[in-house]
């Protein structure tokens, strides 16, 4: 372990600030599932993954990160800062113009850290089954990781790529699902059910675990478990639970705060369940 | 009116699977994907002389484009194969996202293109996909003319950095172009200088703009022919100076009439030297089944179109 249970969540928390900080700071923006994946984000960037943040677009020798579900890009955004890609400051620049935290991720902006645009969903997992099928091609035995969201496995490409990857053996690829059961217009199993998510990835041929994201010793079990079936013929799945809105009450297991804006008062109220453990930006 | 000819007919897409066949050669990063369409887009060479670098992707093509830019990740050059409709409107979103605005260096290498797809109808003729593409910041559009020059066209862009749509087509047609030719992207090509009027044509209209041309020479006519293969980024200086001697032009494409090289030439000419122009181009509509001759001539893409619409763009240019 680099880090303690301890530790990573203090730095979850201080991720789960910079979530509602940013929000609120350009009144827009998705705090729901940025602060369900806070500690997925965390154990990933902090411990779990081998990676220089001396960012370089090819990764090679190191393991990568897509986020398909590019909205969730506040907890994105704070882990690279967090974990040392670019200077914390510029958290206060998100969805501002002229910035490089674009409201959804790009490298447009050339923001170290990001290697592929993401927003429109259901692309992710495509990107990342090639970028694995690259380190495959460069003998080059690290790890591609992706992040999607339960709601976004309703866009037709995942399943492409979801057949493609067993029948391929991209056994170095472990896909995280952010599953909340949450999306815009309510809850996924209203709007259009997902069934069991398990059972459809194994009879698409892939290992899958389970886990619960917002269990840091959990989470940080489970990837790391995850690693250990890596190289085996097989794509891993982690079917991970999260709480969409995590660690703030008045924002926790509701579709509502998906897509809106904490207001002062609001903000105050939430800053006050987070304990500020590195400095705020 | 220089004089073309020509020893053999072939397809441009047997010229796509030549060069991305010595593009492998010569670039060990480069790789290539196709959408369960190995034969119609010729590239078996390549599979065979590189089986570890050619990806199967079956009937996915959003999948394919998304592989393909984190392919490119990995520093691979990748080249996807389909046909032009599942190259480009059947993947626009996943083309703009994850390759256009990521700036991924994705070659999307596009058969069938146009009428001359032929008896399978419509469904498969696309003719908006030059104008899908060039709306595209940062989308390099090449659309050739012969074997020879696909060929050159497709190792070029394997040496070229940033994303491109390369189109070519199904049909057999006369291979007059030189062998040994450096592809410019980006450039375009004099067929023939001349003075009375300019014709600008792309793709399979260039061998018509030639038939044309003699046509023309015939009537005391003496055109000036160019072969813009490189849609985007538009030679515009060519353009201009050719213009600037004839003082008028037909614009020669098998695509809609909106959103190709047409329109493209138009905006140049609205904005730098307003001159009258003529269009030879589908007119706003689907195609149809038919033999890629009948199509051609049905839809107005036939050489007497192009000696027609001179005689007009003259007439209105007082010439």
């Amino acid at each position: 372990m680099k880090h303690t249970i301890n530790e990573l969540e203090d730095i979850a928390s201080q991720v789960r600030r910079d979530i509602v900080r940013m929000v609120h700071g350009c009144q827009s923006g998705h705090p729901g599932g940025s602060l369900g994946c806070a500690d997925f984000m965390t154990a990933l960037y902090f411990e779990v993954m081998n990676h220089t943040t001396d960012f370089k677009m090819d990764g090679i020798g190191e393991d990568i990160f897509f986020l398909s579900n590019g909205h969730i890009s506040p907890v994105f955004y704070s882990a690279l800062a967090r974990s040392g890609y670019f200077e914390v400051s510029e958290l206060a620049t998100f969805r501002k113009l002229n910035s490089r935290l674009q409201g959804h991720p790009t490298t447009h902006e050339h923001l170290p850290g990001i290697r592929i645009a993401s927003g429109s969903l259901g692309q992710g997992m495509s990107v990342a089954i090639g970028a694995a099928q690259a380190k495959k091609l460069n003998k080059d035995n690290s790890t591609v990781y992706v992040l999607l969201g339960d709601g976004e496995l309703q866009e037709g490409q995942n399943w492409e790529a979801i057949m493609y990857a067993p029948h391929n053996k991209v056994d170095n690829l472990i896909a995280s699902i952010d599953y909340n059961g949450q999306q815009i217009d309510g809850p996924t199993e209203k709007v259009l059910s997902l069934e069991s998510l398990q059972a459809k990835f194994e009879a698409f041929g892939w290992h899958v675990i389970t886990s619960n994201g917002n269990d840091m010793t959990d989470i940080v079990k489970a990837l790391h478990y995850a690693k250990t079936l890596t190289g085996k013929g097989k794509p891993i799945l982690n079917l991970m639970s999260t709480i969409m809105g995590n660690g703030v009450d008045f924002m926790m297991g509701s579709h509502k705060w998906h897509g809106i804006a904490p207001n002062d008062e609001q903000l105050a109220a939430a800053l006050a369940q987070l304990p500020s453990t590195l400095k705020d930006y | 009116m220089k004089k073309y000819t020509y020893t053999e007919k072939k397809d441009t897409r047997s010229g796509f699977g030549a060069g991305l066949l010595e593009a492998g050669q010569k670039n060990p990063e480069v790789v290539a994907l196709c959408a369960d369409l190995v034969g119609s887009l010729k590239m078996d060479a390549f599979i065979k002389e590189f089986p570890e670098r050619f990806f199967q992707i079956g009937i996915a093509e959003a999948n394919m484009i998304g592989i393909a830019a984190g392919l490119t990740i990995g520093g691979k050059v990748p080249f996807t194969g389909t046909f032009a409709n599942f190259s480009t409107g059947r993947v626009y979103d996943q083309i703009r996202q994850s390759v256009a605005y990521s700036n991924k260096n994705v070659k999307i290498c596009a058969s069938h293109a146009g009428l001359t797809l032929g008896e399978d109808g419509a469904t498969h003729q696309i003719l908006e996909d030059i104008g899908l593409m060039k709306m595209l910041p940062g989308m390099t559009v090449i659309n050739t003319c012969d074997y020879n020059q696909t060929k050159a066209a497709t190792i070029a862009i394997a040496e070229f950095e940033g994303p491109v749509y390369l189109r070519f087509g199904r049909p057999v047609i006369p291979v007059f172009t030189d062998p040994d030719q450096k592809f410019e992207i980006g450039k375009a090509w004099m067929v023939n200088e001349g003075t009375d009027v300019t014709i600008v044509a792309t793709g399979h209209m260039v061998w018509k703009a030639i038939e044309a041309g003699e046509q023309l020479a015939e009537m005391g006519i003496d055109a000036e022919i160019i072969n813009i293969h490189t849609i985007k980024p538009l030679d515009e200086a060519a353009i201009l100076k050719s213009l600037k001697k004839t003082g008028c032009v037909v614009t020669c494409e098998e695509h809609n009439k909106f959103g190709g090289l047409g329109e493209s030439v138009a905006r140049l000419l609205s904005t730098e030297l307003p001159l009258p122009q003529e269009f030879v181009a589908v007119n706003d509509s689907f195609g149809e089944s038919g033999t890629p001759d009948q199509l051609m001539t049905k839809y107005g893409l036939d050489t007497i179109n192009i000696v027609e619409a001179v005689q007009k763009v003259m007439k209105r240019a007082n010439k």
